[in-house]
C-alpha cells in the first residue's frame, strides 16, 4: 500500500477567514478517498491548494514522493494530476473530441515551430493524440458525439466530456470537484459505477461531493472537514457512526447543553 | 489537411488572377496598392492570431511595425563613414554587413546591407515583444487593452520625438530590399509585377505558418486558454508561456511586415506608429470574424486597398472607427462566416413581422 498524495498541517487564511486550518491526510494509491463536510467547510479551497491553483500559507503537499506545493497548476497536472471543476469548464467552440484531444497535451511535445512547419513528427504525434481521445470517448461511450461542440450538450453528457478530458491526461490521481452535483439519482448511481470503473484501471481518486449515498457507496476512505478543520479520517462505516461528524451534519442541540 | 491546402491555393489563384487582370486592363498602377496592402495583411493575420485564436488583445502592433520598419530604415540609411576607422566598424564592413553605396544625391554612403538590417530589426522586435509581454500578458481584458495601447502610445511619441529618426518627417531615402542579386523589394515601376509577387508570396507563406499552427497542437492549446485559462492550465498547459510566445510570434510578423512595406515606400513615417493604425488592424480582424485567418485576410485586402486609393478621403480613421463600432454592436462574431446568412434571414423575418404587426 504506497502513498500517492500525502498533505500535511497545511493552512490557508483568505483574510480573516482561515479556510484551511492545519490540515493533513493521505491518500493511498489505488483507492477513492471521499473529502465532505458542510457548504463553506474548505473542501473546495482544498482542492485548489492541491491542484496548485493557489498557494497554501504553511504545510507541504507531498504528491509521489515530490513536494509540490507552489508550483502552477500546470506542473503538478504534468506530473499526473487532473482534476475536474465544481462548475463546469469546458473549452467553447470546440468539440467534443477537440476537448478530450487537449487532455493528450501533456503526453505530447509539438511545439510552435513544428507546428508551423508541420513536421512529420508532429503530424504523427496528432495521429496518437486523435487515436487516444477516440479511446477514452469509447471508454465514456460518448463516440458518438465526438464531433458535436462540447458546450451544447446536455449537463450530464457535458460532466461526462470534463471527466474523460482529465481521463485523457492519465492521470495518477483524479481529483472530481462534486461531479455529481446537478445530476439526478440514476445519472448519479450511473457515475458512480463509472468512477469505480476509473479506480479499477488503476486511477486513485480524490472527490469532493455532497451526495451521501455516492460518498458511501463508492469511497475507500472518508475525510469530513468543518470549519476548515479536519474532524474525520476514516472507512465510510467509522465515519457515519462518529458522533463529532453527526454534529456537524445534524447540529449540535446547544440550548440543552 | 487538405482542405487547408486547396484554400491556400485559391487564394493564389485568387493572386495571379488580379494581376492578369490589371495587366489587360492596362492598370498596373493598382499593384502598388495591392503590394502595401498585402504588407498589413501579413501583420493583421499576426493579430488575428493573438487576438482571435489566442484571445489575448493588442492595441499596440503598429508599435511594432514601425519598431522594425523605423530601425531597418535607420541602419540603411545611417552612413557610418565618419567611424569606418573603428575595429568593429571596419570587421562589420569587411565581411559584408556594410557595405558602400550611392544615396539619390549621388554621394557615397557606408550602411547596413539590408539582409543584416532586417534580421537586426526583427531580433529587435522580438526581444521587445517578450521583454514587455512577460508582464503585460498577466493582464487580462481591458487592462491588457489599456496596457498595450500605453505601449503603442509610447513608441509613437518616442518616433516623433527623435531628431535620429526624423522626427515629425520620419525616414525617406530607404534603399530597396535586396534578397537575391536582382531581385529587389522596392518601389520602382519597373519591378511592379515582381513585387506584387514577393509580397503575396510573404503572405501565402505566412498564412500557411498560421494555419498549420491552428491545426497542431500548439493551436488547440491556445484555444484552450481562449475559451477557460483555469481549465487549461489544469490540463497542463503553460498558458503564460503560450500567451507570450504567440504574442512575439504576432510582433514578429508585425516586424516583417513594417520592415518589407518600409523598403517598398523608402520610406517610413510616424503615422504608422500611431495608434489610430493599431486600432484600424484590430478593427479588420473583428471584422473579418476574430477567429478567421482567412476573414482576416479578405477584409485587410479589401479595407487597406480602399484606405490605400484613398477612398476613405479625410475621414480614413474615422471609417476604420465606425467599423469597429458597428462590427461590436450588431456582429461581435465578425461578418465574413458562414452563420451570417441565417443571422440576415432571421433579421429580415423578424422585421418583417413588426411590420406587420403595425
Amino acid at each position: 500500500m504506497t502513498t500517492l498524495l500525502s498533505v500535511g498541517t497545511l493552512s490557508k487564511r483568505f483574510g480573516g477567514l482561515q479556510a484551511v486550518n492545519e490540515v493533513s491526510f493521505s491518500v493511498t494509491a489505488g483507492s477513492i478517498k471521499a473529502l465532505i463536510g458542510p457548504n463553506g467547510a474548505g473542501k473546495t479551497t482544498l482542492f485548489n491548494l492541491i491542484s496548485g491553483v493557489i498557494a497554501p500559507d504553511s504545510g507541504f503537499i507531498n504528491f509521489c514522493g515530490h513536494e509540490v506545493q507552489g508550483l502552477r497548476p500546470h506542473q503538478v497536472a504534468s506530473r499526473g494530476m487532473a482534476r475536474t471543476f465544481q462548475h463546469i469548464r469546458l473549452f467553447p467552440k470546440m468539440s467534443v473530441l477537440e476537448n478530450v484531444m487537449i487532455g493528450r497535451h501533456i503526453h505530447s511535445r509539438a511545439g510552435f515551430v513544428a507546428g508551423m512547419l508541420n513536421l512529420p513528427y508532429a503530424w504523427s504525434e496528432e495521429k496518437k493524440i486523435i487515436e487516444k481521445a477516440h479511446e477514452i470517448l469509447a471508454f465514456l461511450e460518448l463516440e458518438n458525439l465526438a464531433d458535436v461542440e462540447a458546450t451544447s450538450l446536455s449537463y450530464g453528457q457535458q460532466r461526462n466530456v470534463e471527466l474523460g478530458r482529465a481521463l485523457a491526461c492519465e492521470p495518477k490521481l483524479l481529483l472530481l470537484d462534486e461531479p455529481a452535483a446537478g445530476l439526478n439519482m440514476s445519472e448519479t448511481a450511473e457515475l458512480g459505477a463509472l468512477i469505480s470503473r476509473i479506480r479499477d484501471t488503476g486511477v486513485t481518486v480524490l472527490i469532493v461531493e455532497h451526495d451521501m449515498t455516492l460518498v458511501m457507496d463508492i469511497s475507500d476512505e472518508i475525510i469530513v472537514l468543518s470549519y476548515g478543520k479536519k474532524i474525520a479520517d476514516d472507512k465510510p462505516l467509522a465515519v457515519q457512526s462518529n458522533s463529532e461528524v453527526i454534529n456537524v451534519y445534524l447540529g449540535e442541540d446547544e440550548d440543552d447543553a | 489537411m487538405s482542405a487547408k491546402f486547396l484554400q491556400l491555393i485559391g487564394l493564389a489563384v485568387c493572386i495571379v488572377a488580379i494581376q492578369i487582370c490589371t495587366q489587360m486592363t492596362d492598370s498596373s498602377y493598382y499593384l502598388t496598392q495591392l503590394t502595401m496592402t498585402a504588407y498589413y495583411s501579413l501583420l493583421v493575420i499576426g493579430l488575428c492570431m493573438l487576438i482571435g485564436y489566442a484571445g489575448q488583445i493588442s492595441l499596440g502592433h503598429a508599435g511594432f511595425f514601425a519598431i522594425g520598419g523605423y530601425m531597418s530604415a535607420f541602419l540603411t540609411t545611417h552612413d557610418f563613414t565618419a567611424i569606418k576607422g573603428e575595429p568593429f566598424v571596419a570587421f562589420l564592413s569587411k565581411i559584408g554587413v556594410l557595405v558602400v553605396r550611392k544615396d539619390v544625391y549621388g554621394g557615397e554612403l557606408l550602411a547596413f546591407h539590408s539582409w543584416p538590417a532586417c534580421i537586426l530589426s526583427v531580433c529587435t522586435v522580438l526581444i521587445v515583444a517578450y521583454v514587455i509581454g512577460g508582464p503585460v500578458l498577466k493582464l487580462k481584458g481591458h487592462y491588457l487593452a489599456m496596457a498595450t495601447l500605453g505601449f503603442g502610445i509610447i513608441i509613437y511619441r518616442i518616433v516623433v520625438g527623435t531628431s535620429g529618426l526624423g522626427a515629425a518627417d520620419g525616414i525617406s531615402g530607404v534603399p530597396g530590399f535586396t534578397l537575391f542579386p536582382g531581385v529587389v523589394i522596392s518601389g520602382k515601376g519597373s519591378g511592379r509585377i515582381l513585387n506584387y509577387y514577393i509580397a503575396w508570396g510573404v503572405v501565402i507563406a505566412g498564412m500557411t505558418f498560421l494555419l498549420n499552427l491552428i491545426s497542431s497542437r500548439v493551436g488547440r492549446a491556445l484555444s484552450a486558454i481562449h475559451g477557460a485559462e483555469d481549465a487549461a492550465e489544469a490540463m497542463g498547459i503553460p498558458t503564460a508561456n503560450y500567451k507570450l510566445k504567440v504574442f512575439v510570434l504576432s510582433a514578429g510578423f508585425a516586424a516583417v511586415a513594417g520592415i518589407l512595406l518600409t523598403h517598398f515606400n523608402g520610406s517610413i513615417g510616424p503615422s504608422e506608429a500611431s495608434v489610430m493604425k493599431s486600432v484600424r488592424y484590430v478593427a479588420i480582424v473583428a471584422i473579418g470574424g476574430m477567429t478567421s485567418l482567412w476573414g482576416a485576410v479578405f477584409m485587410s485586402l479589401i479595407l487597406n486597398y480602399f484606405s490605400l486609393r484613398g477612398s476613405f478621403g479625410t475621414y480614413d480613421d474615422a471609417v476604420f472607427g465606425v467599423i469597429l463600432v458597428l462590427i461590436m454592436l450588431f456582429a461581435p462574431d465578425g461578418l465574413i462566416r458562414r452563420q451570417i446568412l441565417i443571422d440576415l434571414k432571421y433579421f429580415f423575418r423578424r422585421f418583417a413581422k413588426k411590420e406587420a404587426a403595425l
